[in-house]
Formats: C-alpha cells, sequence, structure tokens
C-alpha cells in the first residue's frame, strides 16, 4: 500500500528540514536546517517524533497537501495560521482548525495550509517521518547547494513525499500549551567578528538603529536602515567563514542577516553575530518587521544559551492531550479572501475543542 | 612566534585570524592548525573551517568555555609545523578550447597577450588550494599570474555549466554545478569537482597542475568519466610533482 503526501500545492517556499548538518562547512557545504528549531522541535513532538526529525518548514504562503496513506498524524506548529481539512478533492468545505497541535487525517482528505500570520515560519510534523535519505548527515534541503531534502529542492506540485508509516499510530491528539512563536523586535548579538571595519560612532548608530526586514529568503535577511552604515576602510575582506547570523555589511550599506542557507564563506565584512539563542526568534521575522539589534556579551550569550537548552528539554511539558470527549470539529463554511490571499486567524476561528 | 588574534562570531563560534590578506604561508598555517583541531577531536569542538588566512572553530560552550578553547589554539599555535606538511597533487584536465571558453580571447586582449600565450601562463604553474567555499567543492586555486587578473564583467551571466574555468581576482575556479556568475569564463574540465555521494575532490592544501587537452579530448573524456571508465586521481610521484 502506497503512503505518500502528495502536493497539490506548494506554497510560497515549503521544503523539508530538520536540525541541520555540521561537519561538512570545510567542504563549502553549509549548515542549512528549520529558521526556527524550536518550533520544528515542538512540531515532532507533537506527533511523538524525535525532537529533529525531518519536517516540512513553511515559508508565508502554506501549502495544499493531499493524503494517500490510509491515516497519518500531522501536526503543525510556528506563526498562526488555519488549516483547512476537507473531505476530498472535490469538497468544497471542509473542517478548520488553528495550529500549534496534532491532527488524524486519512486517505483522500485535503490538508490546505493557509497563509501564515505573525511570523515568516510553520512546521507541519510528520507522524514517523518522511522516507527520506540523509544527505551528508541530515535531510535538510540546501536549494543553492542542491544538497539534500526531497529533490534537493523546494517541493513542487506534484511531488509524492513518501511516508515511513503507512498509518498513524492509535493515540490522541496533543496541542501545544504556554508556548508562542511570536518574532522578537530585540535580537540580541555579539559585535564583530570585523568590528575593526567600522568605526566608534557607526558602531553605535548600528544599536541605536531600527531596521526593516526587507526581502528575506533562506539564505540571508535583507534589512533598511534609515541610512546605509559606513565602512571603515573599505568593504572587501578575504573571505573568510560565515557563522549562521552574521550580519554582513556589503558595499551598498545595508546590512543582511546570513540564515541557515547562507554560503559557507564570503567576502564582506561582518559587524555583529546574532547569539545562538536568538536565532530561533530570527527566523519567525517577516518581511517588514522592525527590529533593533542589542549588544551582549559572550558570557552573556552563553547564559540565554543554557536557558534555551533548558526550554528545549522542558517542551515535552508544554504539550497536553486534546480530550476525545470534547465535540467533534465544528464545518464551517470557510471566508475565502481571494482578492487579498489574506485569512485572519484572529477572528473567528476558536480552537474547537475549547 | 605566529602572530594572531582571536575574534568572537557569535556565541558558538571563534575566528582565529592569522592576517588580513591572501598569502601561501598565512594560509599553511591555517591549514596546519586545522589538521591539528580535525585529527585530535578535542571535547567541544564541533566543526572547522578553513579559508584564506582564517580558521573558523564551532564549540559547544556546554562543553568547552571560550576562554578554554582559545588557551587549547594557543598552545597548537606555539607547536605549529608548517613545513613538512604532505599534500596531494592533481593533474586536471581543462579544455581551454574557444567554444568553451567565451571569454578567453577578453582576457588575452586585455593583457595584451594571444589566447595561446593565456592559455601557456594559466597552465603553466602549479596551483595551491587555500579553501573550499561558497559551494559545495567550489576550490579557490591561486595564484594567477598577475598578467590574467581581470575585473568580473559588466553584467553577470545567468548560467555558466559545471565545470566552467573561471579567474577571480587571483584566483582560479572550476565551478562545481551550473550557477550565475560574473567571472570571466577561459575554459572547462570535464572532471566532477563535486559528486553528491562522495563530496569534494579537491582539498584545501592539495596542488594542482592544469593541463590542456583539446575540444575532441573533453568530450571523450567527459563520456569516459560519466561512464565511470575513467577515474582522475591524485598524482603520486615526487617526479611528477616537479615536472
Amino acid at each position: 500500500m502506497t503512503a505518500f503526501l502528495k502536493i497539490l500545492r506548494p506554497g510560497l517556499m515549503t521544503s523539508v528540514q530538520d536540525l541541520g548538518r555540521s561537519g561538512y562547512q570545510s567542504l563549502g557545504i553549509g549548515s542549512s536546517g528549520a529558521l526556527d528549531p524550536v518550533a520544528l522541535r515542538a512540531a515532532n513532538l507533537l506527533v511523538g517524533n524525535n525532537p529533529g526529525e525531518g519536517a516540512l518548514e513553511v515559508l508565508y504562503l502554506g501549502p495544499a497537501i493531499e493524503i494517500e496513506a490510509q491515516s497519518v498524524r500531522l501536526s503543525f506548529v510556528g506563526a498562526r495560521t488555519t488549516i483547512e481539512i476537507l473531505p476530498n478533492i472535490e469538497a468544497k468545505i471542509g473542517t478548520c482548525i488553528e495550529g500549534q497541535r496534532s491532527v488524524l487525517v486519512k486517505r483522500g482528505e485535503i490538508v490546505k495550509i493557509r497563509s501564515i500570520v505573525g511570523g515568516a515560519s510553520l512546521y507541519v510534523g510528520i507522524e514517523g517521518g518522511l522516507n527520506i535519505d540523509p544527505a551528508f548527515g541530515s535531510v535538510s534541503t540546501n536549494i543553492r547547494a542542491a544538497t539534500g531534502g526531497w529533490r534537493a529542492r523546494a517541493l513542487m506540485e506534484g511531488d509524492q513525499l513518501p511516508l515511513r508509516r503507512p498509518q498513524a499510530l492509535d493515540r490522541g491528539e496533543c496541542r501545544l500549551d504556554g508556548i508562542t512563536f511570536f518574532p522578537s523586535a530585540r535580537i540580541r548579538v555579539i559585535p564583530g567578528p570585523q568590528l575593526h571595519y567600522f568605526e566608534e560612532a557607526e558602531i553605535a548608530w548600528f544599536f541605536d538603529s531600527e531596521f526593516t526586514v526587507g526581502t528575506s529568503d533562506r539564505v540571508g535577511m535583507r534589512l533598511r536602515g534609515q541610512r546605509p552604515l559606513q565602512h571603515a576602510k573599505g568593504f572587501d575582506i578575504a573571505s573568510d567563514a560565515i557563522a549562521p547570523g552574521s550580519i554582513q555589511v556589503p558595499g551598498d550599506g545595508q546590512p543582511i542577516v546570513l540564515m541557515a542557507d547562507r554560503h559557507t564563506t564570503g567576502g564582506y565584512p561582518k559587524i555583529a553575530t546574532v547569539i545562538s539563542a536568538d536565532l530561533p526568534a530570527l527566523g519567525r521575522l517577516c518581511i517588514g518587521s522592525k527590529i533593533r539589534f542589542e549588544s551582549v556579551t559572550v558570557a552573556q550569550a552563553h547564559a540565554l544559551r543554557r536557558e534555551m537548552l533548558s526550554f528545549l528539554e522542558d517542551l515535552p511539558n508544554y504539550i497536553v492531550p486534546i480530550s476525545r470527549l470534547s465535540a467533534p470539529f465544528a464545518p464551517r463554511l470557510f471566508d475565502y479572501n481571494l482578492i487579498s490571499g489574506v485569512v485572519d486567524a484572529r477572528t473567528g476561528l476558536a480552537n474547537p475543542e475549547e | 612566534m605566529v602572530d594572531y588574534r582571536v575574534l568572537p562570531a557569535g556565541d558558538t563560534a571563534i575566528v582565529v585570524e592569522f592576517g588580513e590578506s591572501i598569502d601561501r604561508q598565512v594560509n599553511a598555517i591555517v591549514l596546519a592548525l586545522d589538521e591539528c583541531l580535525g585529527s585530535e577531536r578535542h571535547e567541544g569542538i564541533l566543526e572547522t573551517v578553513p579559508t584564506f588566512r582564517s580558521l573558523m572553530v564551532y564549540y559547544d560552550p556546554a562543553a568547552i568555555s571560550q576562554a578554554a578553547l582559545a588557551d587549547h589554539i594557543a598552545g597548537h599555535i606555539r607547536q605549529i609545523q608548517v613545513s613538512d606538511r604532505p599534500s596531494r597533487t592533481w593533474r586536471l584536465p581543462v579544455c581551454y578550447d574557444t567554444e568553451m571558453a567565451p571569454d578567453l580571447s577578453d582576457v588575452a586582449a586585455r593583457a595584451g597577450l594571444t589566447t595561446r600565450q593565456v592559455i601557456e601562463r594559466h597552465s603553466g604553474l602549479v596551483y595551491h588550494i587555500y579553501m573550499l567555499g561558497f559551494l559545495p567543492g567550489l576550490a579557490y586555486m591561486g595564484d594567477v599570474p598577475e598578467e590574467l587578473v581581470v575585473p568580473r564583467l559588466r553584467t553577470p551571466r545567468l548560467k555558466i555549466p559545471a565545470g566552467s574555468l573561471c579567474i577571480a581576482m587571483a584566483m582560479s575556479l572550476i565551478v562545481p554545478r551550473e550557477t550565475t556568475s560574473g567571472l570571466n569564463v577561459i575554459g572547462r574540465s570535464p572532471v566532477a569537482m563535486w559528486q553528491p555521494d562522495d563530496g569534494a575532490l579537491l582539498k584545501p592544501g592539495d596542488k594542482v597542475i592544469y593541463q590542456p587537452i583539446s575540444l575532441r579530448e573533453y568530450h571523450d573524456m567527459a563520456v569516459r568519466l560519466e561512464a565511470g571508465n575513467l577515474k582522475i586521481e591524485p598524482v603520486t610521484e615526487q617526479s611528477e610533482i616537479a615536472a
């Protein structure tokens, strides 16, 4: 019996990601992995997976997926969204649920993820995971490096992703309680490594300024400030390695934060580097978000990292069962907004279990 | 006494920087340190990335503090030996035929040389691989003779094929896969720089000699390489290297 997730519509940028790969940057293969690894972990835990299992990362606009398996348990974690489950491909009306929970879906059913709101990323956890061979220790897709994931690319219409489990386990559904996945307006950084390429006053201006997130993808996030940053002594450096969250300042003076699919090396000075504890929040930032950078010491960053790790360890405790005795999902006519394509997830879509 | 500085790159990596410019001596120290750290598997050191003039060291702060890491690295640098590092030498076939070298005549014109002279000079030396980066398997090979160092194209090309031999400042590159590029393309190699299963053909510290081949030889080798009937191995004989 076949067991697939069939992609009817890929969304804007949907790819297979896990926690990324380590140990191959010296060959030119970057780390990749989920932009929001906290949401990825939570999505996996909701369906009983290892927290680092491969899942679907959805950016901005969600996919439509047909279930080609007896049954499969999915979860949706990250930015707010509405998920519509239709009984079959012809159906016009389905059941709507909110994210941050698991759900059981059956053969022929269609899962439609709408626009996602208040953050850039959403993760679809899959019970048992996808049956995809890891490349260099990870199933993360790195499009630029043509490595990993599903055929080393973003998902496309007609893709059939093989599932490891032909049917879902017999157990109840769960949701997250007490966690939010909001992007942060304040991102903490450690100055450097190329701080000496900027005058002190310019560095101070950087930390006093508000930036707007411009075009953004898995490689980098362009920022727009009130004015360009000035280099003290040119902007060409002999290429060196790029850490995740590096904020490079190219010739035009508009900073770019380098994300999971960054090149491994590059030739622009880097004014600061986002601390590891703030990388998940960075990965949630949307185009148009306003952010400020706050300088912290390495010791402070390590303390914040320890907090983050202990929070991750505690993550299973934020999972609560959804009562089986509660009323079945109320089917409702979905309010399509075909003009703007935007769905307001804050109104009229209360969790049916509550 | 080796001069260096340690710069933070966030809270999980440091950059050990030995200079600001591209220099073989500096690069040799970087590669020697990389080898020391790579072979010992010290607790808390997760990954190292050697580049022209610095080594990035990723670490796990739960296993080693930044200060302890810096001390540990300082210990290695005090004892570093760069002289007798063994290296592999490759003879890589390269076709400089105009069909595969859209910018060869332009490079020749800029240098005031004939295309034949450009080929002779470009293939007439042993290249040193400083680093791999940017794309999987992309090796930075230097140094291109000064007269062949040309500015980038005014308008980048949307596509150059895998194997394209390019000049990027003082570096010669063979692109591992089809890519957009503003670099001058002066030839093409049939040898895969990157295999999804095997990884990168070349590694930092390797030496490379370009062996000019004809268009016919190119196509012949491409077929044999594809079929697995031809495998490119490093040259082992010391005499060959000297040749």
